[in-house]
């Protein structure tokens, strides 16, 4: 028997899989193939204060081994989620919840995050701060240390819940980025968002996404999230959500072993529905190979 | 929807570049014509979204115009290529809503969902009249296949060498003034046209998008419509003509 109970800030999962935000909706559409209470937590879409129709189509694009997404943080806005979409997910997941945040001020970031402490149903507040798709507002934050402390304050001074800021990988420095959350009092981190890339479509000789650009996720952004995870582990003293690329229970064990506590699914969710039932149904197996009898000794296990 | 595996059959050219597939598996899932499979290729990261043109309890037929990457290594696949697919997507079409004289109208590879449509009126005792839109005469098939059906076929092709010289909504005007309720898959600017046909008093559109999932999970795919956002893969991808912003 294999234990793959793992611990986030004082919450614990009863295993590290946990769909990334964006890739699982409100749970509502892979509610109809499986019990979701087989997952870990899952973070839900990223939610605004208003609601947000997002970006032109196409917001797609196909890459090696990965996809670009520009969909712009679509989402119905922060009062109907709590008043439709959660009650809706309490029927289909009784698990811990990450409620995933954005916000385009620090005003928006601590007005979401005050209404969704209030939820019993959010277990972590999801901190969004590096997403790429939308023009005037999270990256910037995110994109330096003063601004991603900025954000972590507001946040902080307005919750009780554990605050996990999601990290972009668009930066030089991710590590300083991290201290700078781990300062303002983060009680962990999440990372990595998506790379900022963009294709050209050599019929029109134009962008292939209308966003112009696009955040590549898949596969073909493991090894960067696996060297980005190594480097905020050496960095902070806080849990770390793995995420990037991960598509198989090997992925989540060297995800563990570069650092991470629990691991994000993101992509895989979308060309197989099924991926993160399969992936958590894999893990003691996977354990088992690895001589592991709790899967959280992984964490952090190739620093030692 | 079903997660399954789905077995290539047969491959038959149609023409240049389209392509008649029969595959087999579990098609359980299907409720309607109008939905679409999702179908995983080789070294391609997304699925591939592809269009119903009929499906028997164990059998789905799809057409298929080899444009890309995907629908070329689809369309050169030999018989006994297994392909994980994601079977019964999308709302399809509802024949229930017809108006009093329906008419389906295609453009080019438009015309795959409105095959199984034709089917399943057919069996409710229907024959509707067709229109099909092509480029020339040489991009047009499945002729015979509606024609079988005992519909009433209407062509229009923009060089004139098939029917009508012109577009199909050129066509719809000239020989079919009584239709007053469409059903229609093609190009985006053709359905833009047939939404303007003033003689129709509403339709079903199905649309076309580039998706990640198909089946409503990444938003992707959302397009603004009178009744707020929609997901073209899971809400649609057929839409009622009074709901659809152009």
């Amino acid at each position: 028997m294999v234990d793959l109970r793992v611990e986030l800030a004082g919450t614990t999962l009863k295993n590290p899989v946990i769909p990334a935000s964006g890739t699982f909706g409100y749970g509502w559409e892979f509610a109809e193939l499986y019990d979701l209470n087989v997952l870990g937590s899952f973070s839900f879409k990223g939610t605004t204060g208003a609601p947000r129709v997002g970006n032109p189509l196409p917001r797609i694009a196909e890459t090696p081994a990965g996809m670009l997404n520009a969909v712009g943080l679509q989402n119905p806005g922060v009062d109907a989620v709590i008043a439709e979409e959660l009650p809706h997910i309490a029927r289909i997941f009784q698990g811990p919840l990450i409620a995933n945040v954005g916000g385009f001020s620090l005003e928006e970031y601590a007005e979401n995050c005050r209404k969704l402490t209030a939820c019993p149903q959010t277990a972590i507040l999801e901190v969004n701060i590096s997403c790429p798709n939308v023009h005037c507002g999270g990256k910037n934050f995110g994109s330096d240390p003063t601004g991603a402390a900025a954000v972590t304050r507001a946040v902080r001074a307005v919750t009780d819940k554990p605050v996990f800021m999601k990290l972009s990988p668009n930066v030089a420095d991710i590590a300083e980025i991290a201290r700078a959350c781990a300062d303002a009092g983060a009680d962990g981190l999440c990372l990595i968002n998506t790379l900022l890339g963009m294709r050209i479509d050599l019929k029109t000789r134009r962008p292939v996404l209308a966003n112009r650009t696009g955040g590549l996720s898949g596969p073909a952004v493991f090894p960067v999230a696996l060297r980005m995870v190594w480097d905020v582990f050496e960095a902070v003293n806080l849990p770390i959500i793995g995420c990037g690329g991960v598509s198989s229970a090997e992925d989540v064990c060297e995800m563990m072993l570069a650092g991470a506590s629990a691991v994000e699914v993101g992509a895989a969710n979308l060309k197989d529905p099924f991926a993160c039932r399969t992936i958590a149904a894999n893990l003691p197996a996977a354990c088992r190979r690895l001589g592991v009898t709790k899967i959280s000794e992984l964490t952090g296990g190739a620093h030692r | 929807m079903e997660k399954t595996i789905l077995t290539l059959e047969h491959i038959r050219r149609l023409n240049v570049d389209t392509y008649e597939l029969v595959l087999s598996g579990d098609t359980s899932a299907m409720e309607r014509p109008g939905q679409f499979v999702n179908l995983e290729l080789p070294e391609l990261f997304l699925r591939r979204p592809v269009s119903v043109a009929n499906w028997t309890e164990d059998g789905l037929l799809l057409l298929v115009r080899a444009v890309g990457v995907g629908t070329a290594r689809l369309t050169a696949a030999e018989p006994g290529t297994r392909f994980d697919t994601l079977v019964g997507l999308g709302n399809g079409f509802d024949p229930e809503e017809r108006g009093r004289e329906p008419v389906l109208i295609g453009g080019g590879i438009g015309l795959a969902p409105l095959y199984a449509l034709a089917r399943r009126m057919t069996g409710l005792g229907l024959t509707p009249m067709v229109a099909l839109g092509f480029r020339t005469g040489a991009d047009a098939f499945y002729l015979e296949e509606f024609a079988a059906l005992g519909c009433s076929l209407f062509l229009a092709t923009e060089d004139g060498s098939l029917g009508t010289k012109g577009f199909v909504t050129d066509c719809v005007r000239a020989h079919i003034p009584q239709a007053d309720y469409a059903f229609a898959c093609g190009p985006t600017p053709m359905l833009r046209s047939v939404a303007g046909l003033t003689q129709l008093a509403g339709g079903q559109f199905s649309l076309e998008a580039r998706m990640g999932c198909g089946f409503g999970a990444c938003m992707g795919c959302t397009i603004e419509t009178a009744g707020g956002p929609k997901r073209v893969c899971r809400d649609g991808p057929v839409f009622r003509k009074e709901e659809l912003k152009w």
